[in-house]
């Protein structure tokens, strides 16, 4: 078979990334590209070449509607973005700040609904209106262009994807980073569930980041097992093993236990807050580190006032780049106590940065995590436990700091291209012999 | 002439419970699980095992031998939780045609840190035979099969014993078979059996692997490789766990008619006969002597101490375990001395082994964490509250040290209230 093209819908792209699905696509695309596959990715929003990142973005014809760009590391990848004709952001700090708080409402979905009824509600018409009017410019673009398979990232894309795919005639897939229920709980959006259910529903195969993620699809959306196959998410390392990072004046007397992600509900911010007053109960030379921003972070701020730890307790607000590799270069443990996560890239940083990590269960990543300590989210006692053990105890320490960098060295993106790449074939003898 | 010689090892951890940096309380045990787990492998193996091999011996009118070894930390077991189990061991006793050999009481590996505490549970394990079945071990055989020159030349000065087994393992024997009696490098007395580990490990491990060529292995043919020893070898040495029957291989193998049926067709041939390890001392000289100056074991297929001492997690365990020996005994509290025996238990170094880790084998499926980092944070919660246990009690004179140091030879009486299987004070 000639090289397969694949239109790819998705979100987020660095630098404009807010969590896990930004870094994805691009670790996942890279992979692709580099086993040849051709890929056209397609972006709500123009892409700017100012901003400052590791990626070089080729300028793009920021006059016209439709705007292609190659990233110069890509070969085969071509980006193809819809300009907002929302609003104009007048500098790219603004346009930034406004993507960022979008899509972290939007991934917080509405757990902030009741309290802030009414925003929500706006916000969420726009966040509808968006997400057809990318659909419609989708299929637009897609006219135009030539592929064998269209590849949807996450709800946002899927009703591109669906229209996409029933123009074109082609087969689709979705690709489940998250659903409602991780980011929502229980109080899910019924019209995001729609979108999801609806996406899965048309979707000739269903990839899910995870057995974790494959599970909530089957029970809570009603999809055949059958056709919801599983690839893991790799981890891109960035060769941070020698770069010499300044001083920090941190006192190396005392023990730092980091949370590192958005402070919303999906994260577990309380449990790790619980867990810390634990801690402190068993030894005193520790501070804990939340960095981060999110809809919970006051109320975190509070709670670990309320606890009585709010001297032991840093908030660094929302860190990029080289803060984050500092955080790291301080941090003696990593915990994630999320809720519920489909993957989870974070703790996979975390040990490339050789830094260990504790992860709730409730997690992808924990799936194909071997050498890290693993907790139920809600058992802060044993959270606590652990982060005691991994502070005291140091051949604990080094061997999972060791072997969970050895580990993760193993988790390449380039398997989870290849994956794809597999489900794509299979996909297309499937939908040819029952177009024959 | 071949003769076969069965050493059956029995033995059940003591599992900790999940025990926090939070926990202050001093009982480590899971009561629970290791009552469970007790009961059912008494179900599964050893009731049923002993009934029938029971009615070999008694069908083949002693012609029909074999040996145990039974670790202390069992019988404590199968007395609270399975009594049964001790009075068909009993039964198996009284025929005349089964043989008792001596190990450490806690199934430790004291023999590689504290020769003094070594000996101690060796003595400790033999007078609790004694006690039970009426029958003083001759044959030696250490914790997995742990074995070296010192450890000869350390069983042999003890002056109990007249044998000590370890593993065949090919490294050390080089071209020579295992199917003879030769004597350990250092010793004079001493003689040494050799595991068959390709015959043995037919039954323990491959007799239920579908993969195996061999499969199924019947007592026929079995029989037959036996018998092809016949001009090449004094001996066959069988040893493997208990547990092979009925737990490791299930009964719905067919392990339990295997065995039925094999004694009957190793004695079809009329040179073949079956002995205990004592009577293979008798009856055979040593052909050569085994230099092993490295430590070597019955484990995996490095045969050696990986499994337990293989990553920093395991060896930082056991360090701080016998640096506290001191102290420990010096508290002269039963109470606490019998905990950080327990401790010793080499199954709790085992389970934080990352060899096969990512593999998901052998070793998982005993393990009762999840992970060895698991169970490396468990087992140093509880070591650390054994210790603040010690720093605890009020520091002894020097005169009531000095009358501990004898405590050794009375270790056994001291116990009564820990041990219910050793022999009442005073005895009767």
């Amino acid at each position: 078979m000639d090289s397969i093209k694949v239109f790819m819908l998705g979100w987020e792209f660095p630098p404009f990334i807010s969590g896990g699905l930004g870094t994805a696509c691009y670790g996942l695309t890279k992979a692709m590209d580099q086993l040849g596959i051709q890929v056209t990715f397609v972006l709500p929003r123009m892409v700017e070449s100012t901003y400052a990142t590791h990626v070089k973005l080729l300028t793009p014809e920021s006059q016209m509607p439709m705007s292609t760009l190659k990233l110069s590391e890509l070969q085969n990848v071509v980006f193809r973005t819809i300009n907002s004709p929302l609003q104009p952001y007048l500098t790219p700090d603004s346009y930034q700040h406004r993507i960022e708080e979008s899509l972290r409402q939007k991934r917080s979905g509405n757990v902030s609904s009741t309290s802030q009824c009414s925003g929500q509600l706006d916000y969420n018409s726009d966040m509808f209106n968006e997400v057809h009017r990318y659909a419609s410019a989708a299929v637009g673009l897609a006219g135009n262009e030539q592929y064998d398979i269209v590849h949807a990232h996450d709800w946002m894309t899927y009703p591109a994807g669906i229209a996409v795919s029933a123009m074109s005639e082609k087969p689709l897939i979705v690709h489940v980073h998250s659903t409602e229920f991780d980011r929502s709980g229980e109080n899910v959006n019924q019209m995001i569930y729609d979108i999801e259910r609806e996406g899965m529903e048309r979707a000739d195969k269903v990839i899910a980041v995870s057995h974790f993620t494959r599970n909530i699809i089957i029970s809570r959306y009603g999809i055949s097992g059958e056709k919801v196959e599983v690839v893991y998410n790799g981890v891109e390392r960035n060769g941070s093993d020698n770069c010499a990072l300044p001083e920090t004046g941190i006192d190396k007397d005392e023990k730092i236990v980091l949370f590192l992600g958005r402070i919303t509900m999906q994260k577990g911010p309380e449990y790790f807050l619980q867990a810390a007053r634990k801690v402190l109960d068993a030894m005193d030379n520790v501070k804990f580190v939340m960095a981060g921003s999110g809809d919970l972070i006051h109320q975190a701020v509070e709670m670990a006032a309320e606890l009585g730890i709010g001297h032991k307790v840093l908030f660094t607000g929302f860190l990029r780049g080289e803060d984050v590799r500092k955080i790291y270069k301080m941090a003696d443990v990593y915990v994630m106590p999320s809720v519920s996560e489909p993957f989870g890239i974070a703790p996979l940083e975390a040990l490339d940065n050789d830094v260990p990590v504790i992860i709730s269960k409730q997690s992808g990543v924990s799936e194909v995590l071997m050498h890290a300590l693993k907790v139920d989210f809600w058992d802060v006692n044993e959270i606590a436990n652990k982060i005691v053990a991994v502070l005291r105890y140091p051949p604990l320490e080094m061997m999972l700091r060791n072997q969970g960098n050895f580990e993760v060295r193993k988790l390449r993106w380039k398997d989870s291209a290849q994956r794809c790449a597999k489900i794509y074939e299979e996909t297309l003898k499937q939908f040819e012999k029952c177009i024959s | 002439m071949a003769s076969i010689c069965f050493y059956f090892q029995v033995h059940q951890p003591l599992r900790l419970r999940h025990y926090t940096v939070f926990d202050k309380n001093d009982h480590y045990f899971d009561d629970y699980k290791n009552a469970s787990i007790c009961r059912k492998v008494a179900n599964k193996c050893y009731l049923p095992a002993n009934r029938l091999l029971l009615d070999i011996i008694r069908k083949f009118e002693g012609r029909f031998r074999i040996a145990y070894s039974i670790t202390g930390v069992l019988l404590e077991q199968l007395h609270s939780f399975s009594p049964e189990v001790i009075s068909t061991f009993d039964a198996l006793v009284e025929t005349g045609c089964v043989e008792f050999l001596a190990e450490t009481y806690y199934h430790s590996l004291s023999s590689l840190y504290s020769r003094d505490e070594f000996i101690e549970q060796v003595n400790k394990h033999t007078e609790t035979i004694e006690y039970l079945f009426g029958q003083k071990p001759r044959v030696f055989r250490n914790t997995e099969l742990i074995y070296n020159n010192d450890l000869a030349v350390l069983v042999e000065s003890m002056g109990n014993f007249d044998a000590i087994i370890t593993e065949g393992a090919s490294h050390i024997l080089g071209s020579r078979s295992p199917n003879f009696v030769y004597r350990p490098k250092y010793c004079e007395k001493l003689k040494l059996l050799l595991k068959n580990y390709s015959l043995s490990d037919d039954i323990a491990f491959r007799f239920s692997n579908r993969d195996w060529p061999e499969w199924p292995l019947t007592a026929e043919k079995f029989a037959r490789w036996i018998s092809d020893v016949n001009g090449n070898g004094n001996v066959v040495n069988l040893f493997m766990d208990y547990e092979t029957f009925g737990e490791h291989q299930w009964e719905d193998t067919g392990i339990f008619d295997f065995m039925r049926h094999l004694p009957e067709q190793i004695l079809k041939h009329p040179d073949n006969d079956f002995k205990t390890p004592s009577e293979i001392v008798q009856a055979y000289e040593p052909v050569d002597t085994i230099d092993v100056p490295h430590l070597i074991s019955w484990a995996d297929t490095e045969r050696d101490l990986s499994a337990w001492l293989g990553n920093a997690m395991q060896s930082n365990a056991i360090h701080e375990l016998y640096r506290l020996e001191e102290k420990i005994k010096n508290t002269s509290d039963d109470k606490i001395i019998a905990d950080w025996r327990k401790l010793q238990v080499s199954d709790h170094f085992y389970y934080m082994c990352t060899k096969y880790f990512a593999d998901g084998d052998v070793h998982k499926y005993f393990n009762p964490y999840d992970s060895p980092y698991d169970s490396y944070i468990n087992f140093m919660n509880v070591l650390s509250n054994l210790q603040s246990r010690c720093s605890g009690q009020a520091l002894l004179d020097q005169n009531s040290i000095a009358n501990k140091a004898l405590m050794g030879k009375n270790f056994l009486t001291e116990q009564k209230t820990e041990d219910v299987c050793c022999p009442p004070v005073g005895g009767s």
